[in-house]
């Protein structure tokens, strides 16, 4: 055998054995995973959630843990990318035995990990992804948020009943499933309650020129655009809006957050819903907010408060089961009836929360900046 | 009449983005002519020139959202068509050089590797990362709004300023370009070596230089198209060039690979097609119907719209 030989077999042997230290981790531990899209086109939720969640996890383990265990997180980038997303839940599950996860952050990454995660009987909750057919694939699967046919239902009725809108025109991304949900919801609601949309295009996701759709768009006139996307394609779209000359008010969902800090003031006078309001005048916001802000300087948006509510629902439901046995947890996850900072969460028999929505104002505050006002709530 | 304006406001669409594809074009269909290479790394160098007008943009544009003088930014064209253009020349005399005389299927594997290196150094550079950016608009520019509003009420269509803007500069750089290729001494030095490589070499003609200027051209366009198209989406990130890349790289080959006139036209081709599909069939099937004309044209003509049909020698 060479020298050369050798030393390859060494290394080989150097990178298993290192592989299984990595596994055996101390007992006294209870492993948390977190899917969040740290970089890409969404890394301005998926970098808040991750730090929310770790400050939660902080919290509790500042406390004295889980009955007696310490919470030991570990965070994966999936980029809101879902083979990333596969990726990184086989990773958890497989390397890191991990009980539970937080995640995934956006609708088809949660739908490309959901059957796998029930089959393994590994606790998910996704703070964010309102997809309604995210927790369908079984009693592992949980969300933090209400789903986008409440969603799309408040947008539908605000813009009827606040903007008296007659006429809808929709502007989606065909080829996701956040998007497709909420048109699919606004588009029932808007018209059971009289209204009538006049024209859906669709793009897919990565495009970067909308002008032949929003020039058909402009044709029918309508009274409210609706783009049911994230903010950092809204923002490409709010730009070419503007250029093409379309006055109509622009209509968002909760993937509209961040939207102040992503776009130009084409924006203005857009409104969009959302989980909850960092002004909202609410014990448990206030001091979310604060203790956010004084850690990380920065105002927390709706997915952080996701987030953290996400991980304190798991990490309780772990308390009172009282092991790390994920049949007893997810039991106890359907028990969970409290206050958070995003409202009061109970399950439903869909493993769906029931909670209001906010309705956000896009205006331009008096030092030029964008701001998110409240504009109205919205009961189930 | 309506349809006849929306048609007209469609075809204004496709042929603002037909003549950025037709800029990038250029740069493949120029470096295929003199070493017969599909530059793959291609649309990634319009990702970097994208990213040095936004620096240029940024730093010396007072506010971040807005390009209020117009002087800036034809600063940021300028340099980032000096960045790219080393660039090219930098990637040509360090990855394609060495391989001239390997197989060509080496070449192309290099132009790949180049490609990736690209896309994902930009995302480890903590001034690029890997999260995409708000490439500053143009402020209104009081000429370019009447232009576009006089054309609105004569026609009824409406040109924003981005779209004359993008159109301008892409004609104004073609006609240059054109200017160089035919009518210069290095203009007719590219041409032999397009012609014969060796027989140039053989009449004194420096090839490398003639290679590296090629390089720096094409790079140079794919700069400006980059800032052009950063201008219309306003976006920029390190994967923005794959996909205008691959279409121009379609509109290159479309036109007639090789071919200058043919690549310009392929790129508008491109445009109109993809727009009209989404504008009037439907906006699922845009790519489906701009790659399908692709085919339908390789099938009829193999050597594409304006290619020459140059015979294998055996």
């Amino acid at each position: 055998m060479t020298k050369s030989k050798v030393l390859a077999l060494l290394v080989v042997a150097v990178m298993v054995a290192s592989m299984f230290t990595g596994c055996a981790g101390g007992g006294g531990e209870i492993k948390i995973g977190a899917i969040q899209p740290i970089s890409g086109q969404v890394s301005a939720y998926g970098t808040q959630t991750r730090d929310a969640i770790q400050m939660a996890v902080d919290e509790i383990n500042a406390k004295g843990g889980i009955n007696g265990k310490k919470i030991k997180l570990i965070v994966e980038d999936d980029e809101a990318n879902p083979e990333k997303t596969v990726n990184a839940f086989k990773k958890l599950v497989t390397q890191d035995k991990v009980i539970g996860i937080i995640g995934a952050l956006t609708s088809k990454c949660s739908l490309s990990i959901t059957k796998e995660a029930q089959q393994r009987k590994v606790i998910m909750i996704s703070p964010s992804s309102t997809n309604d057919t995210v927790t369908d694939a079984g009693d592992y699967i949980f969300r933090a948020c209400y789903n986008d046919s409440f969603q799309g239902q408040v947008v539908a009725k605000f813009a009827q009943e606040t903007l008296k809108a007659k006429n809808a025109a929709i502007l989606f991304d065909n080829t996701n499933d956040y998007s497709k949900g909420l048109r699919d919801n606004f588009k029932k609601k808007f018209e059971e309650l009289g209204g009538k949309v006049v024209i859906e295009e669709s793009y897919a996701t990565g495009d970067k020129d909308f002008n032949a759709q929003l020039t058909k768009i402009k044709g029918t006139n309508p009274d409210v655009l609706f783009i049911p996307d994230y903010y950092s394609t809204v923002s490409l779209i709010a730009k070419q809006v503007k250029s093409q000359n379309i006055k109509a008010p622009m209509l968002g969902a909760d993937g509209w957050d961040e939207i102040t800090n992503n776009a130009g003031e084409e924006v203005v006078g857009s409104f969009y819903s959302n989980h909850y309001s960092p002004d909202a005048d609410d014990a448990d916001v206030k001091n979310f907010v604060k203790k956010y802000e004084e850690k990380y300087k920065i105002t927390p948006n709706a997915l952080a408060a996701l987030g953290y509510d996400a991980t304190y629902i798991l990490a309780e439901a772990i308390e009172r089961a009282g092991s790390t046995d994920t049949s007893k947890i997810k039991d106890e996850m359907m028990k969970t009836n409290k206050k958070f900072v995003t409202g009061q969460i109970k399950f439903n028999e869909k493993r769906n929360p029931v909670k209001s929505a906010v309705m956000v104002e896009v205006k331009k505050g008096s030092d030029g900046k964008l701001t998110a006002g409240f504009a109205g709530i919205v009961n189930p | 009449m309506e349809l006849l304006q929306q048609f007209g406001q469609q075809m204004v669409n496709g042929i603002a983005l037909g003549s950025v594809y037709a800029l990038i074009a250029l740069g493949y269909t120029m470096v295929y002519g003199i070493v017969k290479l599909i530059n793959f790394a291609h649309g990634d160098v319009l990702m970097v020139g994208a990213f040095a007008g936004y620096f240029v943009l940024t730093s010396f544009g007072g506010d971040a959202s807005k390009i209020s003088n117009p002087l800036i930014l034809i600063l940021a064209f300028i340099i980032a068509m000096i960045v790219s253009a080393i660039f090219g020349m930098i990637i040509e005399r360090t990855c394609y050089k060495p391989l001239r005389k390997a197989p060509r299927i080496n070449l192309l594997i290099t132009a790949i590797g180049v490609s990736i290196v690209l896309e994902n150094g930009a995302r480890v550079i903590p001034w690029i990362g890997p999260n995409p950016k708000q490439f500053p608009t143009l402020k209104n520019i009081g000429f370019l709004e009447k232009v576009s509003d006089f054309i609105k009420s004569a026609t009824g269509v409406y040109i924003s300023p981005v779209q004359i803007i993008s159109f301008f500069i892409a004609v104004l750089l073609m006609v240059l370009l054109f200017y160089v290729v035919n009518h210069t001494k290095t203009g007719k030095a590219m041409r032999a070596v397009s012609h014969d490589m060796n027989a140039a070499l053989l009449m004194g003609i420096d090839v490398n230089r003639i290679i590296s200027f090629t390089f720096a051209i094409g790079a140079s366009l794919a700069a400006a198209a980059g800032i052009l198209f950063a201008l219309n989406y306003p976006q920029v990130e390190p994967y923005m060039g794959i996909m205008p890349g691959l279409k121009a790289f379609v509109a290159a080959v479309l036109g007639g690979i090789g071919s200058i006139p043919g690549a310009m036209l392929g790129g508008f081709i491109m445009g109109i097609a993809e727009t009209l599909t989404k504008g009037f069939i439907s906006s699922k099937l845009a790519d489906a119907v701009a790659f399908g004309i692709l085919i339908l044209i390789l099938v009829v003509k193999p050597s594409g719209i304006l290619g020459k049909n140059i015979r294998e020698k055996v």
